[in-house]
């Protein structure tokens, strides 16, 4: 070591990535730390992976501390429950299912039709499951750049007992202290990937080799074009009469309920090519992929008011 | 390809009063830089006629909720990034009027580069001394002051050089170095944001993008390696494993380091680091840890593992603090809070209220209490010890939040003076 009051100088470097890694756990120890019975919401998609691979660095060599949570709309890409029970298995998990399905056949919500997109629906079955496994703290995949409501929201996102969002009650954090504290009833939204951009998300997936559903890569697929982008045809999508299917090479930039995530024409097939994509796209990934975001200019922030993540 | 990974990131917060551009400012930079996207631009673009004259207003690129766009304000902050081919940028555009001010701080606090903006027409108001007298006391490493609408002073010189000697006057009132770099900028029209503009040819420094990829923002050296202890991580059946993991600051620690536990005082040897999971020789400042002792010690949360060699922090019951008080409620001598530092809670009283910061004199005057969007300095009788340093030698060691016991609500932001 050196002399007191001397600059302590280092060889080591540490790269963007690694900064954001080290954010990124540092979060996720002080919330596991400080609330009591924390989740992990893992949709299968690229952002909740990146998360999990991150919860899993956390605690290292020791188990996830605590269970994995899917929010399961009903309308999955096949491809995408493979790949969550695969995890499960590999990382040994204890996962939740929270179905929309069992929320529609108890009354909860009104059935959107078997052609609704049932992302908006998920806030119910989300905050029903979060009462009974009374857990007091559940970590989303949410990232500032993703939306301009979630550019505005805090690492941890106080919901009080109806589960809403009140952006003009949110806690101040000066230098990254959180606050969890939460008396009985409320609970807390962590982000800690709030930082990452969607760039920096596929460079640490590529840098570390994390594993991902199939349909992020380029495939051949039937889809349809409605209101602006290419459905995938099956499910909940069935084409109407002057829908005519066709077969496309494209991938996923988002994954989500298949009845309103679309799929951008790509030839992107390995990571360095999926790099290049997302580095020269001039639309955002939301932008490109989800009809529900676009639907009004507020469409993100009034599903987080209603207890959205 | 491009790629960003290996650049330095930058932080930045906009900073100073209500219309003075901060939004537009961001929204031009992000513009002018091409760090926005299609879609984004066509639903400014949408809005702007909804919500204004017609014409682009950028600072709709920021302005996110709902109520924003409707009364034309920022109220919370908005976090955006970009890169270009030398930086990326994580921008906090903070909002201006007071009672936000809470806000504001969160954005400044992790800020390397401040932009002060100022309206050229009306020069230094209540807030910009407020937002600068913050900026100083967070310790921002540069201050760079946009003096905004230089349009509609006809880009006059002498209206510049009064806005600049006007900051130039606050920042010798409250004693700061803050190093000062001002710009005259036209943001709506983005004169002298990204490229520098023909209307003021008297002007012969950098643009304010020029300026951010270039200032020197490497981190201030701090006082040592530390690592507060959040969490200890065990694996059950049959392994002895146990490490203590925390994101360490202030110098790097290797294995066969000896290590001192505070508050407790006992000693020992790193016998193996994780860091990120995966084992290491040495880990630095930053990094996100774990490390196991040679010795089988009572350690847990909040307790914080000091590299011998280095200064040693106060383990205190006694400090003093400048405030940012953020709450409706006033705050005097005898009331009750919670401290949060460094992964832990602790209740404290307020002994002692030395005095607030006057913002039309910017000199401290005596006070009974502290009111919403107060800076003052006050005394805290804390009831376990806690392990601090002072704000100026450690940020990380010297930051502290006050928590309302009772709503839990974040009340203030606090900064070590002094401990005992």
């Amino acid at each position: 070591m050196t002399a007191i009051f001397e600059t302590q100088t280092s060889t080591l470097h540490r790269s963007h990535l690694d900064r954001l890694e080290a954010e990124s756990i540092t979060i996720i120890r002080e919330v596991v730390a400080g609330c009591e019975s924390p989740v992990l919401l893992f949709s299968g998609g690229k952002d909740s992976a990146v998360l999990l691979w991150l919860a899993i660095k956390a605690f290292k060599p020791a188990r996830l501390p605590f269970p994995v949570m899917h929010v399961d709309t009903g309308h999955n890409f096949p491809e995408v429950i493979a790949f969550r029970d695969e995890i499960v298995e590999r990382f040994n998990l204890d996962l939740v299912v929270a179905s929309v399905q069992e929320s529609i056949d108890t009354g909860r919500i009104a059935d959107p039709g078997p052609t609704g997109s049932r992302n908006r629906q998920q806030a119910v079955t989300l905050l029903d499951a979060i009462r009974r496994h009374k857990f007091t703290a559940a970590f989303g995949g949410g990232r500032r750049d993703e939306d301009k409501a979630r550019a505005k929201e805090r690492i941890l996102s106080f919901r009080g007992t109806n589960g809403a969002w009140e952006p003009r009650q949110q806690r101040p954090e000066p230098w990254n202290i959180l606050n969890p504290r939460i008396r009985q009833g409320e609970h807390l939204r962590a982000f800690p990937i709030s930082n990452w951009t969607e760039l920096d998300i596929w460079e640490y997936i590529a840098r570390e080799g994390i594993p991902l559903p199939t349909i992020y890569f380029s495939h051949e697929r039937t889809v349809i074009q409605r209101d602006g982008m290419l459905l995938s045809v099956g499910g909940p999508v069935v084409p109407e009469a002057h829908e005519v299917p066709f077969t496309e090479t494209v991938r996923y930039r988002t994954v989500g309920d298949m009845s309103c995530t679309g799929a951008v024409k790509s030839d992107a097939s390995d990571f360095d090519a999926i790099i290049a994509d997302v580095a020269a796209s001039r639309i955002t990934e939301r932008g490109a992929t989800r009809a529900d975001d676009n639907f009004s200019e507020s469409a993100m922030e009034d599903r987080k008011r209603e207890g959205y993540f | 390809m491009s790629t960003i990974a290996d650049t330095t990131q930058v932080r930045i917060a906009t900073i100073g009063s209500v219309d003075d551009g901060k939004s537009t400012l961001i929204g031009r930079l992000l513009h002018d830089s091409k760090g926005i996207f299609e879609d984004q631009l066509n639903a400014v673009s949408s809005a702007s006629k909804r919500y204004g004259d017609g014409s682009m207003n950028l600072a709709l690129l920021t302005d996110g909720l709902r109520a924003e766009r409707e009364q034309g304000i920022t109220i919370d902050v908005a976090y955006r990034y970009f890169a270009t081919p030398r930086r990326s940028f994580v921008l906090a555009d903070t909002p201006g009027h007071a009672q936000f001010t809470r806000n504001m701080v969160t954005g400044a606090s992790v800020s390397d580069i401040a932009i002060v903006l100022v309206d050229a027409r009306h020069g230094v108001v209540e807030q910009t001394r407020r937002h600068v007298a913050i900026a100083a006391l967070l310790g921002v490493s540069h201050l760079i002051l946009a003096v905004n609408k230089m349009d509609l002073v006809e880009w006059t010189e002498s209206s510049f050089q009064s806005v600049v000697a006007g900051v130039q006057d606050i920042l010798k009132t409250l004693s700061s170095n803050v190093p000062l770099h001002p710009i005259p900028v036209s943001a709506t029209n983005g004169d002298n944001v990204v490229e520098l503009s023909p209307r003021s040819p008297w002007y012969t420094g950098p643009s304010v993008l020029d300026l951010i990829e270039t200032l020197d923002v490497s981190e201030a050296s701090e006082v040592g390696g530390r690592l507060p202890v959040q969490w200890t991580l065990r694996v059950y059946g049959g392994s002895d494993y146990r490490a203590f993991a925390g994101q360490l600051t202030g110098g790097d620690v290797s294995v066969g380091d000896a290590v001192t536990v505070l508050p407790k005082g006992q000693k020992s040897v790193v016998q193996s680091i994780t860091r990120s999971g995966d084992p290491v020789d040495v880990a630095i400042p930053g990094d996100a840890i774990a490390l196991e002792l040679a010795d089988a010690l009572d350690v847990g949360r909040g307790d914080v593992l000091v590299v011998d060699g280095g200064t040693l922090p106060t383990c205190a019951t006694r400090i003093s603090v400048d405030v940012c008080w953020f709450a409706e409620t006033d705050i005097r001598v005898g009331d009750r809070i919670v401290l949060r530092h460094s992964a832990r809670d602790v209740p404290a009283v307020v002994s002692g209220i030395d005095h607030i910061l006057d913002l039309d004199t910017l000199t401290n005057v005596q006070a009974d209490k502290l009111t919403l969007n107060d800076i003052g300095r006050i005394s805290l009788d804390i009831d376990e010890p806690i392990v601090v340093d002072a704000y100026t030698d450690s940020k990380v060691g010297g930051s502290l939040i006050a928590v309302d016991p009772v709503t839990n609500a974040t009340v203030g932001a606090l900064l070590v003076r002094s401990a005992q």
